[in-house]
């Protein structure tokens, strides 16, 4: 019993006495709390598809700001925003659908950071932008990383209330003068902010499971949203450290780990979820069809 | 203002509505909504009814065309909370994770700080609104548990919390059973007394001579519209609902209901069978 508590106090403590992997942990506790955050926004308005168009569409805008020597979180933003703007204006002003949308302008924007990143010379590592490198994080990132999150998490206390109503219910927001063209930016910047967090944790291809994963999970377990909230936070935070943990003890990828952990989570509420979970509805129907068969039974 | 103290009237003046599809689901459509009245808009399903109403409320651009409410622009009208609309069932994202508390304080975010803090005053009108419409007991309930008739009543009741002048309601009988109907008619009724102006969208054609001061009969654009007793011709009726005589219609959905029941008998001595 004690070699237990001993062997899992060693896994707890013996990374932290890297000062590189305590930076690692907390830096990627801090992107899971903003990506949990606007997790449950994105379930919520069905933006999963455009988060993953956003976080393709910043690779120019990375490429860019090395290739500059300005930070790397203003070229993501600005072409993680720019492509929002370009999907919404083609969708408005074509009659395709917006998947399709969705679809042309990241890989359009992704394939022409490709494009760049072989042609500008360069000390930037490819690897690192698609798959996230929190490990070997510099101090000018975390900077970046603190910023933006903190941003985002600053703009959706403060709105709040009507970014859900924005999610739930745009037409009501309109009807009562609130001006939904400004909630749509609103949203797509703050996606765009959360992205450029998780970039240097998760990268590119990852960040969209930190995006809508946690709060996929939440939304399975409960019918509230402040629940909903708390839910998602615990599970992306949890599983951000554990992760972190993970990726050191048997030497995997940071990204993969956490997603891993995540996914896991996912299932796990898919299955055993007390109201919405695979168990809970098959016992429903057991139930019910009981009934009927009792009803119609002949006493 | 005189705005916020008389009844309100709506003009439609020459509104057509293409949508990206290129399909035309409006055109030249002019009417008037009277102040004060309950008036009803009637036409089958596809006519555009919803398409008027999203022009009125100013959530879609029509191609050409204006409105003005009190004689005032819509987005003017709103930011004074003067309009409310009541959507049509479809239209709501019924697995949301809100309460419907919380929806009927949605009417009330207009008249709050800008983090929504809700103030003694907004708590009061929105237990009122759900007593109104008969919901207090359901507030803590997720906006899906509710029965289809409560989802209405849910909806009417944030717009009742919202304090509008000029209430648009989109179907709010489809899909609802005689009591129901019964009740938010009574409401409407009420609510007319207390000078509101009411448009209700419907082709349940039987309901609205009842309740109804006014008929807008829509198919594409205005057909007819005046009291509901000029409007309600065979004739009118027949140009609306697609060149059949209105008697054949009658008997169709007669014979519609008949089917129905058929099909239930039919699966009920199934379920017999298969018990056997
Ligand atoms: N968002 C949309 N995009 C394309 N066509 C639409 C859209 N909404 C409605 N329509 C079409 O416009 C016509 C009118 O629809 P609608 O206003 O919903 O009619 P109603 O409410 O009377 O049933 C229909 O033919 C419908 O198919
Ligand atoms: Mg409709």
């Amino acid at each position: 019993m004690i070699d237990v508590l001993t062997t899992a106090w060693n896994w707890i403590a013996e990374p932290l006495q890297y000062g590189f992997l305590r930076q690692a942990i907390w830096v990627s506790a801090f992107v899971g709390l903003v990506c949990a955050v606007l997790s449950c926004y994105v379930t919520l308005k069905g933006w999963s598809l455009m988060g993953d168009a956003v976080s393709h569409a910043v690779v120019p805008g990375v490429v860019i700001s090395y290739a500059l020597g300005i930070p790397f979180a203003v070229g993501a933003f600005a072409f993680g925003f720019g492509a929002t703007v370009a999907i919404g204006y083609i969708k408005s002003k074509t009659r395709l659908k917006e998947d399709a949308v969705i679809g042309v302008v990241f890989t359009g924007f992704f394939a022409f950071g490709l494009v760049l990143v072989t042609k500008i010379p360069s000390n930037i590592d490819l690897f690192h932008i698609l798959f996230g490198n929190v490990l070997g994080i510099s101090r000018q990132d975390i900077i970046q990383t603190l910023i933006a999150g903190t941003l985002t998490l600053a703009v959706i206390l403060l709105r709040r209330k009507d970014l859900l109503l924005f999610c739930f219910d745009p037409n009501h927001a309109k009807a009562i003068g609130l001006n939904t063209q400004m909630m749509y930016y609103t949203l797509l910047s703050v996606l765009a902010l959360t992205i450029v967090t998780a970039l240097q944790t998760a990268g590119i291809i990852m960040v969209v499971a930190m995006l809508v994963t946690p709060g996929a999970t939440a939304y399975l377990l409960t019918d509230r949203f402040d629940r909903m909230l708390m839910i998602s936070v615990a599970a992306s935070v949890s599983a951000c450290v554990l992760g972190t943990y993970f990726s050191y003890h048997f030497d995997v990828s940071t990204g993969g780990s956490i997603v891993v952990l995540l996914t896991v989570f996912f299932v796990l509420a898919m299955v055993f979820a007390p109201k919405y979970g695979l168990f809970a509805q098959r016992f429903r129907q057991r139930v019910y069809k009981k009934q009927l068969d009792e009803m119609s039974s002949p006493p | 203002m005189t705005m916020t103290a008389s009844s309100l009237d709506i003009t439609v003046d020459d509104i057509s509505v293409t949508y990206s599809n290129a399909k035309l689901a409006l055109y030249n459509a002019s009417c008037m909504v009277m102040p004060g009245t309950i008036t009803a808009l009637v036409g089958p399903n596809g006519s555009g009814k919803s398409t008027l109403f999203k022009s009125i409320m100013g959530f879609l651009q029509p191609s050409q065309g204006k409105i003005r409410v009190g004689g005032f622009p819509v987005q003017k009208v709103q930011k004074r909370q003067l309009m409310a609309y009541v959507p049509q069932s479809d239209e709501v994202d019924w697995n949301f994770p809100v309460s419907v508390f919380e929806v009927v304080m949605m009417g009330r975010y207009g008249y709050m700080n800008i983090f929504r803090t809700p103030r003694q005053k907004d708590r009061r009108i929105v237990m009122e609104s759900l007593e109104r419409v008969g919901l207090v007991d359901f507030r803590n309930h997720q906006i899906g548990e509710l029965s289809g008739g409560q989802k209405k009543r849910a909806f009417l009741a944030r717009a009742l919390a919202q304090e509008g002048k000029v209430i648009l309601l989109d179907e709010p009988f489809t899909g609802v059973d005689v009591k129901t109907e019964k009740r938010i008619i009574d409401l409407l009724l009420q609510l007319k007394q207390e000078g509101h102006t009411i448009l209700v969208s419907t082709h349940d054609l039987a309901s609205v001579s009842t309740f109804c001061d006014r008929t807008i009969l829509l198919n594409q654009t205005i057909l007819a519209s005046g009291t509901t007793q000029e409007v309600f011709t065979e004739d009118n009726l027949t140009m609306a609902f697609g060149g059949l005589p209105i008697s054949s219609l009658r008997q169709m959905t007669g014979q519609m209901t008949g089917q129905s029941s058929h099909i239930v008998n039919r699966q009920t001595s199934q379920n017999a069978e298969v018990e056997a």
